[in-house]
């Protein structure tokens, strides 16, 4: 056996050319999705032990988070109505990651968003739908962008450390719409819960034809897509990676890495504030306090599960967006509160940030190049 | 003035009343963060931590009875926390800002899923001390009921101020914080000491979080804590790791956090929710003025991730 192994690796190194084995071409790959499935699965077994303590089967618990996130139709169509902004908060974190920024305002860049798609809407209450719509989506994406191109820009600019400064940012804008929304927007008829003026039936953005699903998921796939492109396969994804790996370097040659960063934070808080265009032409069809569900804190955890990598965090944004549209069944059938899916999603996030430290460690994958 | 009005004087002494009241969660917060950022650590989890300990003061007292127990238990359910925070983060390449985010998300999660029974029950508060008897105006004599934890928290701050300077083991946690290797050099275990440094700041936090449910606002409810963990974090980070300006920090911040509710009080309503982030902004203005992308902060321990 032992043999065997350094024959192999002889051979690696005498002809690099050659078929370098399944495991050493692909360890890798497999290694990022085994190691964060296994993550998952430690956690959702911890769950178990954790509602098991308080009186309830695990075993229906599994069944009616299936049943709730995947079991029907019905099921499906939920999750993804909870996926859409999951995908475009979670982009916020992600993109800023790959210049080694940790960003955590996206929730703040949600509101934001909402809160500027809104006011477009209600300025512009006599223009056709699509105008009105495509007002909406830019004044969302800027809003949200220049809220998290702050934080960007304080980090560049005034050294502030942008995971505090942008979370910071989530309380400050939480209170703008707050106090916006109480006040000059505010619609007088909403009484008990103060709200701004609907958008207007016509100018909800809908769902994909024979769905309940609204187009939001779609604009959520193409900015992943889109974000990975221009991660991957760009000079200036590139760029932002090289300087995500070593600023010295970055600078060496000759990168302009405030740019970088006002840009990509730029891009980062405007998917953020799409999200928030979205849940409010999409879902809500008004601002209110109802905006702040705490997807932009559920997307951290997706992008970090999807190793900040954009392909990825579509699947595990529907994985999420199952966990927490199964919350309703849990609480129904089962009696837990609704907080259980917050429980769950911070095991899954102390589970994944504990498996970084198997890479590279396991056994059968010690082949890999 | 015997009748109690003192018009528009309310405003400075709310004020000044809050800094006492609203400031022991952010001085029991950031001097416990102080401890673990000087031993090289920084946990953005204790924003968890203290709505975990706000959760389990005010169930322990209403269970027992004895609301200095929930001060007790609120304390040990923050040292746990700390214990996961330092053991997840002493596994190799694992980011300890990263972990602070999960355990941030997971403290709240966990407090709001146990803490749903609780927020019918009145549990009993921690009492007062009325330092305001010779007052007949009943806003001074409010402003100056005092708890003991305020009293603990001001009395903390100059204790590790000259246990940081002078003891041994003051001086072991800021070796393991300025160089792991000559901590390790020294012979002693660098993870035992951030995992007693993460926990006696866990243990701080937890007690901070028992006052927001114990004595102010002192109910439980899920809008208990909005911010004060992480902005307490903030406030280590230009108090310069110095205690004793985490406390001249912390009651800014009590007196700007009070504000918005003074003003209220005085029927300026206007502008209430801003006046409510006051404390937020105020953190961030003060990061900006502070910080500098040329040089890193003075006093900053060199192995804390978040200034190298």
């Amino acid at each position: 056996m032992t043999s065997e192994v350094a024959d192999s690796v002889e051979v690696a190194e005498i002809a690099p050319a050659a078929d370098p084995g399944f495991l050493q071409r692909y360890g890798g790959t497999i290694e990022y999705i085994l190691i964060p499935g296994a993550a998952l699965a430690a956690a959702l077994g911890v769950f178990g032990v954790f509602v098991a303590l308080f009186g309830k089967n695990p075993l229906d618990l599994y069944f009616y988070m299936y049943q709730g996130a995947f079991g029907s139709w019905f099921s499906w169509q939920n999750t993804l109505t909870r996926t859409a902004p999951l995908i475009l908060t979670a982009l916020c974190t992600a993109l800023p990651a790959q210049l080694g920024m940790v960003i955590i305002g996206g929730e703040g860049a949600l509101l934001i968003g909402a809160l500027s798609a809104t006011g477009a809407a209600l300025l512009m209450q006599s223009a056709p739908p699509f105008v009105v719509q495509l007002a909406m989506v830019c004044a969302g994406m800027i809003g949200g962008g220049l809220w998290i191109m702050l934080a960007g820009g304080l980090r560049q600019y005034r050294g502030v450390n942008e995971t505090i400064s942008s979370l910071l940012l989530v309380y400050i804008a939480l209170a703008v719409l707050n106090h916006l929304v109480e006040g000059v927007m505010r619609d007088p008829a909403s009484l008990n819960k103060p709200s701004t003026r609907e958008i207007g039936a016509a100018n909800m953005i809908g769902s994909i034809p024979g769905t309940d699903v609204h187009w939001g998921l779609v604009f959520g796939l193409v900015a992943a897509v889109a974000s990975y492109i221009l991660i991957y396969h760009t000079v200036f994804g590139f760029a932002a990676r090289v300087a995500g790996g070593n600023v010295r370097a970055a600078r060496i040659v000759g990168l302009n890495v405030g740019k970088l960063i006002l840009t990509i934070c730029f891009l980062a808080g405007a998917f953020a504030g799409l999200a928030g265009m979205v849940e409010v032409a999409a879902v809500q069809g008004r601002t209110n306090a109802n905006l702040a569900a705490g997807y932009g804190f559920t997307g951290i955890l997706v992008a970090f599960l999807a190793r900040q990598n954009p392909l990825a965090i579509i699947p595990v944004a529907i994985l999420l967006g199952g966990i927490s549209a199964s919350g309703g069944l849990l609480q129904r059938r089962l009696g837990l509160p609704d907080a259980s899916v917050l429980v769950l999603q911070g095991i899954i996030f102390v589970a994944v940030l504990a498996s970084d430290a198997l890479y590279g460690r396991i056994g059968f994958l010690k082949g890999k190049s | 003035m015997a009748d109690g009005t003192i018009g528009l004087w309310t405003v400075p002494l709310a004020v000044f009343g809050g800094a006492i009241r609203v400031s022991t969660p952010f001085l029991f917060v950031s001097l416990g963060e102080c401890i673990t950022e000087r031993s090289g650590r920084i946990n953005l989890g204790l924003e968890g931590t203290l709505v975990m300990g706000a959760m389990s003061a005010y169930g322990i007292s209403y269970l027992s009875g004895s609301p200095w127990l929930g001060v007790l238990a609120a304390g040990i359910t923050g040292a746990l926390l700390g214990a996961l925070h330092a053991g997840i983060c002493s596994l190799p390449r694992v980011n300890d800002v990263a972990v602070g985010i999960a355990l941030m998300l997971f403290g709240t999660g966990l407090a709001f899923y146990l803490g749903k029974p609780l927020i019918e029950p009145t549990a009993p508060r921690l009492p007062a001390i009325d330092f305001g008897w010779w007052s007949d105006v009943s806003q001074v004599r409010s402003a100056l009921r005092i708890n003991v934890l305020f009293l603990i928290g001001v009395a903390l701050a100059p204790i590790l101020y000259w246990a940081f300077r002078t003891t041994r083991w003051g001086l072991l946690i800021r070796t393991a914080g300025e160089s792991s290797d000559a901590a390790r050099a020294m012979g002693h275990s660098v993870f035992a000491i951030r995992l007693r440094a993460t926990m006696v700041g866990g243990f701080l936090a937890g007690i901070g979080g028992s006052f927001l449910s114990l004595f102010y606002p002192g109910s439980w409810n899920e809008g208990l804590s909005s911010g004060q963990g992480i902005t307490a974090v903030a406030l280590v980070i230009f108090a310069r790791w110095d205690p004793m300006l985490c406390l001249w920090a912390s009651l800014a911040f009590g007196g700007a956090a009070a504000l918005g509710p003074a003003l209220q009080s005085v029927g300026v309503t206007s502008g209430y929710h801003l006046f409510n982030a006051a404390p937020y902004i105020l953190t961030l203005a003060i990061m900006i003025i502070t910080c500098s992308p040329k040089r890193t902060l003075t006093g900053a321990p060199a192995e804390l991730s978040i200034t190298r």
